[in-house]
């Protein structure tokens, strides 16, 4: 067996006996539910979708990048979407809040609903992108103050109260978990911060909107381990009042963290459950190898 | 030693000494130019020089507070009408234009900062100053002609830095302001801008210098009286122009603070350069 | 049981030990989300058609910005041209100036004179320190420092304060009076730091690898510069050297009282007969006026508006060709760098 596998092996033992010393609050509450009885369609049907894609394909130019996919993403759940580099997993994530549009050459069939709502032809793109929030790979935070940035998406949706601007600021960076740390330094522009913390403030920054769902795109594999932790652990917290959806190539991350995962190769989904089911009880066998590590 | 040894160190002296040359010649420069200027400046006393407002060659009395004040109104003017003109070109050519559009006007850009002064000021003879003329007050001839054609001259400058000022800013910016919710014109406007923002200062900085020092076109149109303008429509002279109009003739204390008219211009310039630099450098650092 | 993440997390201060920062938690103040919520939406109805309306008139300013420069640039060049291709006699393009067909063609020729000689001066030079700038001196030398200051004091020192130097050195200190040779000399230190700049960002944007190469050879530093660096940094030293063309070629300001204004070519072929290569170089130090001092002339005298347009075409077209040069090399040079 490889070491991931042995890592992996260690992570679902620490998700089945989440009542031990030791294991973190949002395991625990994981585990609860995973170890509800029940087969496991009736664990996949448990929650209402807060997003869904049916039947998407995408091409970039003549390129074929996702292949009929169909994917329900649960509501105050984290749904984790894996798979090898260049499988369209990301490609997947982007086009949930239509940040494909700026691709040129990008084009789009099928269905991506919000709520039941068709999101590319019922609902405004910038009313879209304000309820799926993204985080991108690489922190971004504007230069500017650290105020400015998280009270720019509020400005921009017509919010101008200094008092309602100062209580969004906040609210967004204690939900954020960085408040302590930044509260002294609002007036300071956010690229002296470090990346562990810019991640973080870019965080807030999306949550400023009041979005539905968050998208996380790889959003951690630009930082260390003790800020890839923090953020891990937010993301446990965030899913009560969020769905939240993340890319991540760290299989274990979508282990630690996520409800849902789905399993991409090639453009492909290849399989998509509950996360125990697609890392205990795979029904592909390429799932399989996948999360054993034999490639990837 | 070798041959070889010989050739590579003559070969470096000799590029050294090409490097030199600039040293020295702005060495030269300022030498010249103060040898020359100071001692007027002192014989007619800084304070008369600079704040005199009468410039009468002809009885001996050199003030040259209007001709300082023409070259700021004309710049301040020009700025007025270039800079927003050329912010927003470049803002298309960077964010707004798609391939073919860009691609012929970009050349287009090019070929205006090509264009001679000499053809400017033609330009602006038979084309602005009647314009003025006919359609506003004055004889054409003025402030306003002189700061709509420097206006024009320095669009190119403007533009071009200004572009590549924006075409630096990261891309992830403009993504994080769009998938805030924010549209393509606020992500552009209250995000890239304000991070282009050292560049751009530095682009327009780059073009108060071309309009200060601005010669030919500025005479051709600005009517060039020595007097503190009270309208824009009234002519105005400015340093440069001053020392052309009158080097052709001038001897003696005369053709002194007309030197000494350039060392002004020539500090006003170092101080840009100077200005330029600094803010390239905290563009830099940041 | 211990599984390694979980210690990983432990070790970064969340393990059960330490329980995380008391914040109050994602669950609590819900009615405040509520608000929050509710602030959003009906910020964003009412906001909704102001945000459309600020991107429309955004979009707008934008592309006026970009129209009003291309109709002032299609304006001036169409009026020149319209008013200018017209006169483009050929009594304008005479042999001799005279006061009757002001005759462009001493001044062309005198342009092409004065350039060349400008540039003679000006590209082994720039061309010169750049090549020590960027090959020989070590890094944040002092020297290195210095020059690139002055070069870029040099780049900003407005044409009229060249002019002033040159009469100042040239025509009075060397006593070369009003020249060729002295507007020449003038013009090669207003265009150094062009040719200069230019050739520096060529010579830096050639790859590492080349001189590597060169070295790992055993050539020594002059052989790797001129055999290796050299023969891609061209169309980029070769596209500066076309800007610095295209000023010399604009410039007034800075000769008018450096070579002054007398509308003939120098009499260098008499002088070679006369006295010889003496007699030749002689004429180096007669007055010769540019085309565009002649423009200047005709324009300011305004006795003769047609022929002062189409001298402008002259000019223009000039301009224009030295630009679709300078592109073509810019173009190559990328070429040039992308096969690498």
């Amino acid at each position: 067996m490889t070491n991931a596998t042995l890592e992996a092996q260690d992570v679902l033992s620490a998700r089945t006996s989440g009542k031990e010393p030791g294991v973190p609050a949002y395991v625990a509450r994981r585990t609860e539910a995973a170890a509800r009885p029940g087969s496991r369609a009736d664990r996949e049907a448990a929650a209402r979708p807060k997003m869904a894609v049916r039947d998407l394909n995408l091409y970039y130019k003549d390129f074929h990048a996702l292949k009929g996919i169909d994917l329900e993403f649960p509501e105050n759940q984290v749904t984790a979407l894996i798979g090898p580099s260049g499988c369209g997993k990301s490609t997947l994530l982007k086009s949930l809040n239509r940040m494909n549009d700026l691709v040129e050459g990008c084009r789009i069939e099928g269905e991506v609903t919000l709520d039941g709502v068709d999101a590319y032809r019922a609902v405004d793109v910038n009313n879209l992108r304000r309820r799926v929030g993204m985080v991108f790979q690489q922190p971004n935070p504007f230069p500017m103050s650290v105020y400015d940035n998280i009270a720019f998406g509020p400005r921009t949706h017509g919010i101008k109260k200094r008092a309602d601007l100062d209580e969004i600021v906040e609210r967004s960076l204690r939900d954020a978990a960085i408040w302590d740390e930044l509260k002294d330094r609002l007036k300071k522009n956010a690229l002296g911060l470090s990346g562990g913390q810019q991640q973080r403030l870019c965080i807030a920054r999306a949550l400023a909107v009041r979005p539905e769902v968050l998208l996380l795109d790889e959003s951690t594999s630009a930082l260390d381990p003790i800020s890839t932790a923090k953020i891990e652990e937010l993301v446990g917290e965030l899913k009560q009042k969020y769905t939240v959806i993340m890319v991540t190539h760290n299989m274990l991350q979508a282990l630690r963290v996520s409800d849902k995962t789905a399993f991409f190769l090639m453009g492909e989904m290849v399989e998509a459950g509950t996360t125990d089911d697609i890392f205990t009880n795979p029904r592909d066998s390429r799932t399989a190898d996948y999360v054993a590590g034999r490639f990837g | 030693m070798s041959r070889l040894q010989i050739k590579e160190g003559l070969a470096r002296a000799l590029f050294m000494a090409a490097a030199g040359i600039s040293l020295l010649a702005v060495a030269l420069i300022c030498v010249f130019l103060f040898a020359n200027g100071v001692p007027a400046i002192a014989q007619i006393g800084l304070p008369d020089f600079l704040f005199g407002t009468t410039w009468r060659p002809a009885n001996d009395i050199y003030g040259i507070f209007p001709m300082i004040v023409g070259s700021v109104y004309v710049t301040a003017g020009a700025l007025l009408i270039g800079v927003p003109t050329g912010l927003l070109c470049a803002i298309f050519l960077s964010r707004f234009a798609h391939g073919k559009v860009a691609a012929l006007l970009k050349p287009g850009v090019e070929l205006l900062a090509g264009i001679p002064s000499v053809v400017y000021g033609f330009f602006g003879l038979v084309v602005i100053v009647p314009f003025i003329r006919e359609n506003m007050s004055g004889r054409g001839l003025s402030l306003l002609a002189a700061s709509v054609l420097l206006g024009i001259m320095i669009l190119p400058t403007i533009i071009t830095v200004a572009q590549s000022a924006l075409d630096a800013v990261p891309r992830k910016h403009y993504e994080g302001a769009l998938a805030l919710g924010a549209d393509h014109e606020r992500s552009v406007f209250r995000v890239v801008v304000p991070a282009a923002s050292s560049g751009i200062m530095a682009g327009i900085v780059l073009g108060v210098g071309r309009a200060i020092g601005e010669t030919m076109a500025v005479i051709m149109v600005a009517g060039n009286q020595t007097l503190i303008p009270s309208s824009i429509f009234e002519g105005v002279r400015t340093m440069t122009a001053n020392i052309v109009l009158e080097m052709g003739y001038a001897a003696d204390l005369h053709r002194g603070a007309l030197i000494a008219t350039g060392v002004v211009l020539f500090v006003f310039i170092l101080l840009i350069t100077t200005l330029f630099n600094l803010i390239r450098k905290r563009g830099e650092a940041a | 049981m211990t599984s390694k993440p979980t210690v990983a997390l432990e070790a970064a201060g969340f393990g059960p030990g330490r329980p995380g920062p008391q914040l109050p938690g994602p669950c609590e103040g819900v009615a405040g989300d509520d608000r929050l919520a509710a602030l959003f939406a009906a910020a964003e109805a009412r906001h909704a058609k102001t945000r459309r309306v600020v991107a429309a008139l955004l979009r707008w300013l934008v592309y006026v910005g970009a129209l009003l420069t291309t109709l002032v640039l299609l304006f001036l060049v169409g009026y020149i041209l319209a008013n200018g291709v017209p006169y483009l006699t050929p009594s304008l393009f005479a042999w001799e100036y005279t006061s009757d067909n002001v005759s462009l063609m001493p001044a062309l020729v005198n342009t092409l004179l004065m350039a060349a000689l400008a540039l003679l001066m000006a590209v082994p030079v720039g061309v010169g320190s750049a090549i020590y700038l960027v090959e020989y001196a070590p890094r944040g030398n002092r020297f290195v420092q210095m020059v690139r200051i002055t070069a870029e004091t040099l780049q900003g020192i407005p044409s009229i304060i060249y002019g002033l130097f040159g009469m100042l050195f040239f025509v009075t200190t060397l006593k070369w009076n009003l020249s060729l040779m002295a507007g020449a000399c003038t013009l090669a230190i207003m265009v150094l730091p062009v040719v200069m700049r230019t050739t520096e960002e060529a010579l830096l944007a050639v790859p590492d690898a080349y001189r590597e190469g060169g070295f790992g050879l055993g050539a020594g530093r002059l052989r790797t510069v001129f055999r290796c660096v050299m023969p891609s940094a061209v169309p980029g030293i070769l596209g500066g050297v076309i800007l610095a063309l295209g000023r010399c070629v604009g410039e007034v300001a800075a000769l008018m009282f450096t070579a002054g204004s007398i509308a003939q070519v120098p009499d260098f072929i008499g002088g070679l007969a006369e006295g010889g290569l003496a007699g030749l170089g002689a004429h180096f130090f007669d007055s010769a006026r540019t085309l565009a001092v002649h423009m200047y002339v005709l324009a300011s005298e305004g006795l003769h508006m047609n022929e002062t347009y189409a001298t402008a075409v002259v000019l223009l077209v000039m301009v224009v060709l030295l630009n679709l040069l300078a592109t073509f090399a810019a173009k190559r040079m990328e070429k040039g760098n992308k096969h690498d």
